[in-house]
């Protein structure tokens, strides 16, 4: 069962990035609550993978949890560079200090800057002004039902990892029976 | 409510090992904005005449610009201060790229460190988490290979480092702090090393609070979007293969000879193709759309930034080529030496050799090419071994302690420190009063508002003036009435030198980039920030209202404050003289009439020193008692007052 969907993606051409941070910038401003309240790129949800030494200027945007590092830790060489698997990969995953947010530790994921009103493009991609980021959209199918969790979920997820399933279960009971 | 800053500044002993967080007082932000003006309130308060740059109750200050970690684009500079060992001054260096926001989130404004390590250490900050690690094992190390070893061993490859090579430690006064892209110079990395503090590591994940974030943010994002599409911002020549400006017009050698006609079309396409094939890309400072600097890679060495017009500084000295520079940049970079004073001390060596004045005793096996000479020198310098710890006090000092007529050949200084090699035909009187009351030693940190040169074409200067937004009216006269080759008014290079200081005034407290700002006015007249938009920035990020007359003052009263730290330290009007060759055709007359004019037009007296009345003008009543109270002033320099004039 397929069904048509919308599909917005960023893409990312690390060749021309030039390390200005400005969408790590732009990114916690926007989703500050209340919006703009702070600028923190600590709280941003693209991060520019930084290796002076070795060009690497990576921006990647957080796309899924995952409570474990991963087993396999490719290196990959494009066009003569060597390159980490962790400068591709958006997960955000225990093995380092992006996409958490630094008071909770609860994980933070890119929601594409969806807002009402729409924006015409996620703000990371509006202020990179050397187009590293440029934004697409475009009409897929894909197997129906196939969403993936949105932050809330993750959040829970991470609890659930932190401190097992059955507390939070517990606590959202009690939570639902206060209200 | 603090906005913008933290309010809180670390307090360093490095003698004892202690660390204090200690809150800052509100006012001396609204007195002196932050950045260089708050440095320069705790260097007069704590620092006496009688402390020398590597005594250990000297202190070595890093400071975030006011409006640093807010989202205003360009905001990302670093101010370091401190005594200078070769100066015996005030010393001012900004760096850029990541170090200042990163302390900002970390929750602080500033760093003071005093006293002096026993052994190499470098001092870590994480948030609240603040430590004193051993650096031993970094002991020469390179500034970059530094930054490098110290995120591994921390663990946290986001920490942004800042750290002195090898010419640090030996206290080399052309020794720089490196960070990144970035580079503080002019005497801050030679005390850096005297206190034996290797590097400094920070890491920040916390908010800062603006005073109107939404306005604020909407504000920067415009800004940013103007200063991408603005042909007249960030370093524009550093993007050209065409270098005629420099090698044509700037001095080679020990700022000796023009060549006029060096350049041509072969050599650029010959030097384009060199720069390419070393240049991995082009790179910005945290928060700005421009990328000013390029990564480089030469084969054998670690990658480096190269900067500014440090492209050809070497190149130029040796009489060589942009590859020997690019080469010889791969180690300065390591080493962490400056740019612009380095190659000046190694051209200087190599024509006390050719002169006889320094021997085949002094450089056992001196090569015979010069670009090899200046890899030999170098070597000896950052080791201070032989003659190179005489070479390593820059060239004043070198030329004095080496002797035997060798100051015949320090004709490139002023309050002992070198200048940029520009030997001109014609007296210029702005510039005259800029090389000699400057207090930040470099003409770099001081020109850059007012046009170099007028347009020729009427019609095009009136086209010029109408879309000159960034100039204070007076100046849109001034400007009209230029012709080529004719002097403005004295009047009118008063008050231009008086612009100029005061915008980079402004950019070094509010943490402001000079190429987005103060410096880039003379190229286009288009700077992004000038005088009368840069309030609606403070004010929507630290909520500090000021006028365009307000900001002007508060930068008056950081050039007096710091103008009155070098008076205590015994800088007089004798000291205010550009190098003697510096123009061919000089009018000594004239230039002590435009002297005398701006210092009245300064409220300082004719010795150059800021009056009781100027300084009690400024809200400084305590330095004018401190003045009198040493003999400095006397009771009755009351007068002149600096006139209040429209911003």
């Amino acid at each position: 069962m397929t069904e048509k969907r919308i599909i917005k993606t960023i893409k990312v051409d690390p060749d021309k990035c030039i390390g200005c941070r400005a969408c790590e910038l732009a990114c916690s401003a926007f989703h500050a609550k209340p919006r703009y309240s702070s600028a923190n790129p600590a709280r941003s949800r693209i991060r520019v993978v930084f290796d002076e030494l070795n060009d690497i200027y990576f921006p990647i945007r957080s796309v899924a949890y995952t409570p474990a590092e991963c087993a396999g830790r490719h290196a990959y060489v494009l066009q003569g560079k060597e390159y980490p698997e962790c400068a591709f990969c958006g997960n955000i995953c225990p093995s380092r200090d992006y996409f958490y947010e630094p008071d909770s530790k609860l994980p933070l994921k890119c929601d594409m800057c969806e807002s009402t009103p729409e924006l015409e493009e996620p703000v990371c991609v509006a202020v990179c002004r050397v187009d590293a980021l440029t934004y697409e959209v475009r009409e897929e199918e894909v197997a129906a039902g196939e969403e993936g969790p949105d932050e809330l979920e993750i959040g829970l997820e991470a609890l659930a990892d932190e401190y097992g399933l059955d507390k939070v279960l517990d606590a959202v009971a009690r939570i639902a029976g206060k209200e | 409510m603090r906005y913008a800053e933290t309010g809180f500044r670390l307090e360093v002993d490095l003698t004892r090992g202690s660390i204090e967080k200690v809150p800052t007082d509100p006012s001396w932000t609204e007195m002196f904005l932050g950045g260089q003006g708050t440095a320069a309130k705790i260097l007069w308060d704590r620092v006496g005449p009688e402390v020398q740059a590597f005594d250990p109750e000297n202190l070595l200050i890093f400071t975030a610009g006011l409006l640093v970690g807010t989202p205003v684009p360009g905001a990302n500079r670093t101010v370091v201060n401190t005594i200078s060992p070769q100066t015996g001054l005030y010393a001012h260096s900004i760096f850029g790229a990541f170090f200042g926001p990163e302390l900002k989130h970390a929750g602080y404004d500033q760093i003071v460190f005093r006293g002096k390590a026993p052994d190499l250490v470098y001092l870590w900050i994480h948030n609240d988490k603040v430590e004193l690690r051993d650096a031993t094992h970094l002991r020469g190390k390179g500034a970059q290979e530094t930054a490098r070893l110290i995120r591994e061993e921390l663990g946290v490859p986001e920490a942004q480092v800042a750290a002195i090579g090898l010419a640090g430690e030996n206290r080399v006064y052309m020794a720089t702090i490196e960070h990144s892209s970035a580079s503080a110079s002019r005497g801050v990395g030679a005390v850096m090393g005297d206190k034996r503090l290797k590097a400094i590591a920070v890491r920040g994940t916390q908010d800062l609070q603006l005073a109107k974030p939404e306005k604020i943010f909407q504000l920067s994002l415009d800004m940013f979007k103007a200063i991408s599409e603005n042909p007249f911002t960030g370093d524009i020549m550093a993007h050209e293969d065409d270098e005629e400006f420099h090698v044509d017009n700037f001095a080679w050698g020990n700022a000796r000879k023009r060549i006029k006609g060096f350049w041509n079309k072969e050599r650029e396409e010959r030097w384009k193709k060199i720069s390419e094939s070393v240049r991995l890309r082009w790179t910005g400072c945290y928060n700005c759309p421009k990328d000013c600097h390029q990564a480089i890679k030469v084969p054998g060495h670690e990658t480096y930034f190269q900067k500014c017009y440090s492209k050809l500084t070497y190149a130029m000295a040796a009489y060589k080529e942009i590859d020997f520079n690019y080469q010889i940049l791969a180690k300065t970079q390591a080493y962490g030496l400056d740019g612009f004073s380095t190659p000046q001390v190694l051209a200087f060596a190599v024509e006390l050799y050719e002169a006889g004045i320094l021997t085949d005793e002094d450089l056992p096996g001196f090569p015979e090419d010069n670009g090899d000479r200046f890899f030999y020198l170098l070597e000896k310098i950052v080791r201070r071994e032989g003659v190179g710890d005489a070479l390593a006090n820059g060239v004043y000092h070198a030329a004095r302690q080496i002797g035997r007529g060798a100051e015949e050949y320090d004709h490139n200084t002023m309050k002992k420190f070198e200048q940029v090699p520009l030997k001109l035909k014609m007296i210029n009187f702005p510039y005259f009063l800029m090389y000699a009351t400057g207090e930040k030693m470099n003409i770099t940190q001081i020109e850059g508002s007012y046009p170099q040169v007028p347009i020729a074409d009427k019609k095009e200067r009136e086209e010029f003036v109408k879309r000159w937004e960034a100039a204070p009216e007076r100046f849109k006269k001034w400007y009209l009435e230029w012709e080529p080759r004719t002097h403005p008014p004295l009047e009118a290079a008063v008050h231009i030198c008086d612009w100029n200081e005061t915008m980079h005034y402004i950019d070094d407290a509010i943490g402001m980039c000079a190429f987005l700002s103060s410096f880039r006015g003379q190229f286009g007249g288009q700077p992004p920030y000038h005088i009368y938009n840069l309030p609606k920035f403070i004010a929507a990020a630290a909520g500090i209202e000021l006028t365009p007359q307000e900001l002007w003052n508060v930068a008056r009263r950081n050039r007096n404050l710091i103008r009155a730290i070098n008076v205590r330290r015994g800088l007089r009007r004798k000291d205010e003289r550009p190098p003697e060759d510096h123009w061919q055709i000089r009018d000594p007359e004239k230039e002590q009439k435009v002297l005398s004019d701006y210092y009245t037009f300064k409220g300082w007296t004719q010795d150059g020193i800021p009056t009781i009345g100027t300084l009690e003008k400024l809200g400084l009543a305590d330095v004018a008692e401190d003045l009198v109270r040493r003999g400095i002033l006397s009771e009755d320099d009351r007068e002149p007052v600096f006139q209040d004039i429209s911003a």
